[in-house]
């Protein structure tokens, strides 16, 4: 191998810096969390406790924690599944060069770089004409796929762009209808990328704020939950909140991850 | 050969869904915007009318260009900031890191933040930036310092910081999702033409990650300017932007006026994207 050049050592610096500065901060808080009843919001440590999460859980001024968590659980399941099926659907759709594909595109793309509090106000203010009650489960649900599936639609673009053809026209070639095709060729060919857009789905419904912010109703999900609590951040408790939720996207994603894992593992199995 | 009418019943039908979710949950709550953007407001009600008012309100009004103002400093430097480091960390993972392996592995890293809660993300600067947080008693400790800095935490020193610490991400993909599409025999016929190290960089790898970086660039600029809470959380309400505007309007029920700047800031929004998309097609990028 060939030497590496002095700009690499520089580049792998910046690298380590860029790092730190990407997960200092949320390390910072995940030990701060474990402050003694007296500690503050910064070092020193007060000394070591668990106290700030058994507060989490007792206290009821800091709102309704659980059922906040279980709804964002619950809206996170239910929009991930809509964002893999339609996505993938449209994916599919996208591959044939229908008229006014160019459009609905640029519906998506505007469906993503449109400003979030702008969807927010308006699905609230739709609700509210026709008389009907704002509830995370619809208009929250609603308001939140339109972020979910164009991040959806786009990593199924990248997927069909790199998608080898021949594979269908073998299927083809050999009897298979379009259906029989898609299900037994397609479908496991693109099944990483589906648990993709999967955990996508999933991760942005949890934690999405904005567009939830006037469709969830009454009954707020976790990061409104938490957004209500940093108007006064005094104690540590909002750090054990926040190292929590994060540990649970954490697992979450090891999930999605191990699933792609098996999956490549079971795939080479069978190739060999 | 199927003929293009089928094909393109098909696409339809397949498409139906997003179609749905897009008419129902983003076009139509635009035009509900726009519409009442032209109503009128009571402090307990809202009218629907034909007026101009908000508008007039809003034109009229100097906090309005000020807040803009504001919006596109925000923007202006959170993109040059992000460029900068994404762009840096992008050219780094596609041309200097050689497994793939370790590639996949460094570029999960980066991207892993992105799908823990951005609210949580924020809170976490406060022990760095407080008053008595991490960064004053480390320059005060080294002796750079003797009173602790004020403007670390709720400044808009803070509130960029955070902007970059959330939005990187959104320019390390996309340029390097470009870079790893340039072909490498490119930079090889660079070198053996005796092309220097800085170059290739700048006269081969930079202008071939243009698509990247305008994707990129619509992210963040995008992301920043439709904003409210970022700059609510990271000023302490201190600072103001359009998109603070909007949701201190809603908060006091005040719909037709929060219609009204909302029309203006998506207008300005999809002026600078249609400009930008001028520049790169994303179908082919991906």
């Amino acid at each position: 191998m060939e030497p590496r050049p002095r700009s690499f050592y520089w580049l792998t610096a910046f690298f380590i810096l860029f790092v730190i500065f990407l997960y200092g901060p949320t390390i910072t808080i995940g030990i701060l969390s474990f402050q003694g009843p007296q500690g503050g919001l910064t070092f020193p440590m007060n000394g070591v406790s668990t106290y700030w999460f058994h507060n989490l859980f007792e206290q009821q001024a800091v709102g309704d924690i659980w059922g906040a968590f279980r709804r964002s659980f619950a809206l996170g399941l239910m929009v991930m599944v809509a964002t893999v099926v339609i996505s993938v659907m449209a994916g599919l759709a996208f591959r044939k060069k229908f008229a006014g594909s160019g459009v609905l595109f640029y519906l998506t793309i505007a469906s993503l770089v449109i400003p979030s509090i702008l969807v927010s106000l308006g699905v609230g203010l739709i609700f509210n004409q026709v008389g009907a009650k704002v509830y995370w489960a619809t208009s929250g649900f609603g308001a939140q796929l339109t972020w979910t599936l164009p991040f959806g639609l786009l990593i199924m673009f990248a997927v069909f762009n790199r998608f080898d053809k021949r594979f269908e026209e073998a299927a083809r070639d050999q009897g298979a209808t379009a259906w029989q095709t898609i299900r037994h060729v397609v479908l496991p060919i693109i099944a990483p990328s589906v648990i993709g857009v999967a955990l996508f789905g999933f991760s942005l419904s949890y934690d999405e704020f904005a567009r939830t912010l006037l469709t969830a109703g009454s009954h707020n999900t976790l990061p409104l939950e938490i957004f209500g609590m940093t108007t006064n951040v005094t104690k540590p408790v909002i750090y054990a909140l926040g190292t929590l939720t994060t540990v649970f996207s954490l697992v979450m994603i090891l999930v999605f991850l191990g699933t792609l894992w098996i999956l490549g593992k079971r795939r080479a199995r069978r190739a060999s | 050969m199927k003929s293009a009418k089928s094909e393109t019943l098909k696409g339809w039908a397949l498409a139906l869904p997003l179609l749905v979710v897009l008419l129902g949950f983003l076009l139509l709550p635009i035009v509900m915007i726009t519409i009442v953007s032209f109503w009128q407001a009571t402090e307990f009600s809202i009218i629907p009318a034909f007026s101009l008012e908000n508008y007039e309100f809003l034109f009229g009004s100097s906090v309005t260009y000020k807040v803009f103002w504001a919006t596109f400093r925000y923007a202006l430097i959170t993109w040059a900031l992000t460029l900068l480091i994404g762009f840096t960390v992008a050219y780094y993972l596609a041309f200097h890191i050689r497994s793939s392996n370790v590639q996949t592995i460094l570029f999960l890293v980066c991207t892993i933040p992105f799908l823990t809660s951005n609210i949580i993300r924020m809170i976490s600067w406060i022990p760095f930036l407080g008053r008595n947080g991490i960064a004053n008693q480390t320059l005060i400790g080294m002796g750079v310092i003797n009173e602790p800095l004020e403007w670390l935490l709720y400044s808009d020193f803070s509130v960029i910081l955070a902007f970059v610490h959330l939005y990187t991400l959104f320019m390390i993909v996309p340029i390097f999702n470009t870079m790893m599409r340039i072909d490498r025999s490119l930079i090889e016929a660079a070198r053996d033409n005796g092309a220097s190290g800085r170059q290739i960089l700048t006269n081969v790898i930079l202008p071939l990650s243009k698509p990247g970086i305008m994707i990129g660039t619509i992210f963040v600029l995008t992301l920043v300017m439709g904003d409210f809470i970022t700059v609510r959380v990271m000023s302490g309400s201190q600072a103001a932007n359009v998109g603070r505007l909007i949701s201190n309007d809603i908060s006091l029920l005040q719909y037709p006026s929060a219609s009204a700047t909302s029309v203006v800031l998506l207008v300005t929004v999809l002026l600078i994207i249609g400009t930008l998309m001028r520049f790169v097609n994303i179908r082919k990028e991906l």
